[in-house]
């Protein structure tokens, strides 16, 4: 899953697209490393825009909640916005809307990680 | 074959209060608002069909006891949990006096698993033939433990019946009167082992105490095939997804979640959600049923996965 990058002031904003499973996780997982370190060296929050994905498995959540715990422990911080209703639901199922932040729009999630973050958005 | 839960609750029995009976009972009457019931029939049939079962029923309190129906003169149960008492008098009662033959398939010895066996009313009869299988080589002195001084009034050598050990071989199918059984380790604290059984051109599986690790592929791949085209799949559904690989990772329990994705996976037909949480009220164990079901919607693919939350006192034809 090629992880292609937007930045906004104090976000790095990645949008995953397609299926995160059993199948593609330990892909997507060496895909998001190099986003994960460039965030906690840069002091970045890393906003991941979900309105691309369709589907995630159990596998795909533990993705995420490891990459959230690594960043949280390098001083740096995961949140996802923008679910499709599918995937929504698979976080309130699974509980994980429990354990990440979870933004239903890129403005929201950008202005918790910073003003200037939403406002760089804004700006387009 | 049919399969009779005796006991389906997790690590420890449970009990509906006094203050749970009485909020039930009130929530009945409102729910029952301006109607009348002509008779105990009316009244028994609005409980049954109008009331939400986690008011009306309970998910129940027995520890793990599972029974499997085979036609067989022998009966076969899985764990002998707090759900085995009630287990034994229904086979005391079907019995008439005649002694029974029952095979008992263990999945571990941890107490939950063992508790109920010195309550097992066959087991004090004589004559009776009681047969005992499992993986693990302290399944007798486990059993044992449980009855000597001081914890227990009656010792093990004490028992009327006649009790025979018989070692399984994780991975090697074995005949028992008719039924086969082929057991698979899992991951859990001193190791459990699910059963695979097979008579009649059924199957079931009885797979609790199992934590299953998502980033192992190969692991994630064993139970799919040991739950192959199963027409029933008993599963240790305890905790939620993010519970399970979070703040419980390594306490030997899985969740509704990897139940569903595991079945899917394997073309099982009917999942049962089992070894509930002690924590979890009756509502609790209804919402992860509904997620379990609502999931199960959202991702089906040519086959449609059953899902059922276990209660003791649940029967399933197959």
């Amino acid at each position: 899953m090629p992880l292609s990058h937007l930045s906004y002031d104090t976000a790095r904003v990645l949008a995953p697209r397609g299926r995160l499973d059993h199948d593609n996780c330990e892909g997507f997982q060496a895909d998001l490393a190099p986003h994960l370190q460039a965030c906690e060296r840069d002091g970045l929050a890393l906003v991941l825009d979900l309105s691309g994905l369709d589907y995630v498995s159990s596998a795909g959540l533990r993705c995420l909640m490891i990459a959230a715990k690594q960043a949280s422990a390098h001083n740096s911080r995961i949140v996802v916005a923008s679910m499709q209703p599918v995937v929504s639901e698979i976080f309130q199922i699974s509980r994980f809307n429990l354990v990440l932040e979870v933004f239903a729009t890129m403005r929201d999630a950008l202005a918790s990680v910073s003003p200037q973050a939403a406002a760089a958005f804004d700006r387009g | 074959m049919r399969v009779r839960f005796w006991g389906t609750r997790g690590s420890i029995p449970v009990a509906l209060t006094a203050a749970d009976v009485r909020d039930r009972l009130a929530q009945a009457l409102l729910a029952a608002s301006g109607r009348s019931f002509a008779s105990f029939g009316e009244a028994y049939a609005f409980a049954e069909r109008e009331l939400p079962f986690s008011l009306s029923h309970t998910y129940g309190g027995h520890s793990s006891c599972v029974e499997l129906e085979t036609g067989h003169d022998e009966y076969f149960v899985c764990d002998m949990g707090s759900g085995a008492r009630a287990f034994g008098a229904h086979v005391l009662a079907r019995q008439g006096g005649r002694p029974a033959t029952i095979n008992v398939f263990m999945s571990h010895v941890h107490w939950d698993h063992i508790m109920g066996f010195p309550f097992f009313g066959p087991a004090y009869v004589p004559g009776t033939r009681i047969r005992i299988y499992g993986c693990h080589e302290i399944l007798e002195q486990a059993l044992r433990l449980q009855q000597a001084p001081p914890c227990f009034p009656v010792a093990f050598d004490q028992l009327g019946a006649s009790i025979e050990f018989v070692k399984l071989v994780p991975g090697q199918t074995r005949e028992v009167s008719g039924l086969s059984v082929t057991p698979q380790l899992q991951r859990h604290s001193g190791d459990s082992y699910g059963f695979r059984f097979a008579a009649q051109g059924k199957s079931v599986v009885y797979s609790t105490d199992s934590e299953h690790k998502l980033e192992e592929r190969s692991e994630t791949e064993r139970f799919v095939a040991f739950f192959r085209d199963a027409d029933l799949v008993i599963f240790d559904a305890m905790y939620s997804l993010a519970d399970a690989i979070s703040v419980k990772a390594d306490w030997g329990h899985s969740s509704n979640v990897i139940g569903v994705e595991l079945c899917q996976m394997a073309r099982a037909r009917h999942l049962v959600l089992f070894h509930h949480e002690p924590a979890n009220n009756d509502r609790a164990i209804e919402g992860l049923l509904k997620d379990a079901r609502r999931l199960e919607e959202l991702t089906r693919g040519a086959q449609p996965l059953q899902i059922s939350a276990a209660h003791d006192g649940l029967e399933i034809g197959l």
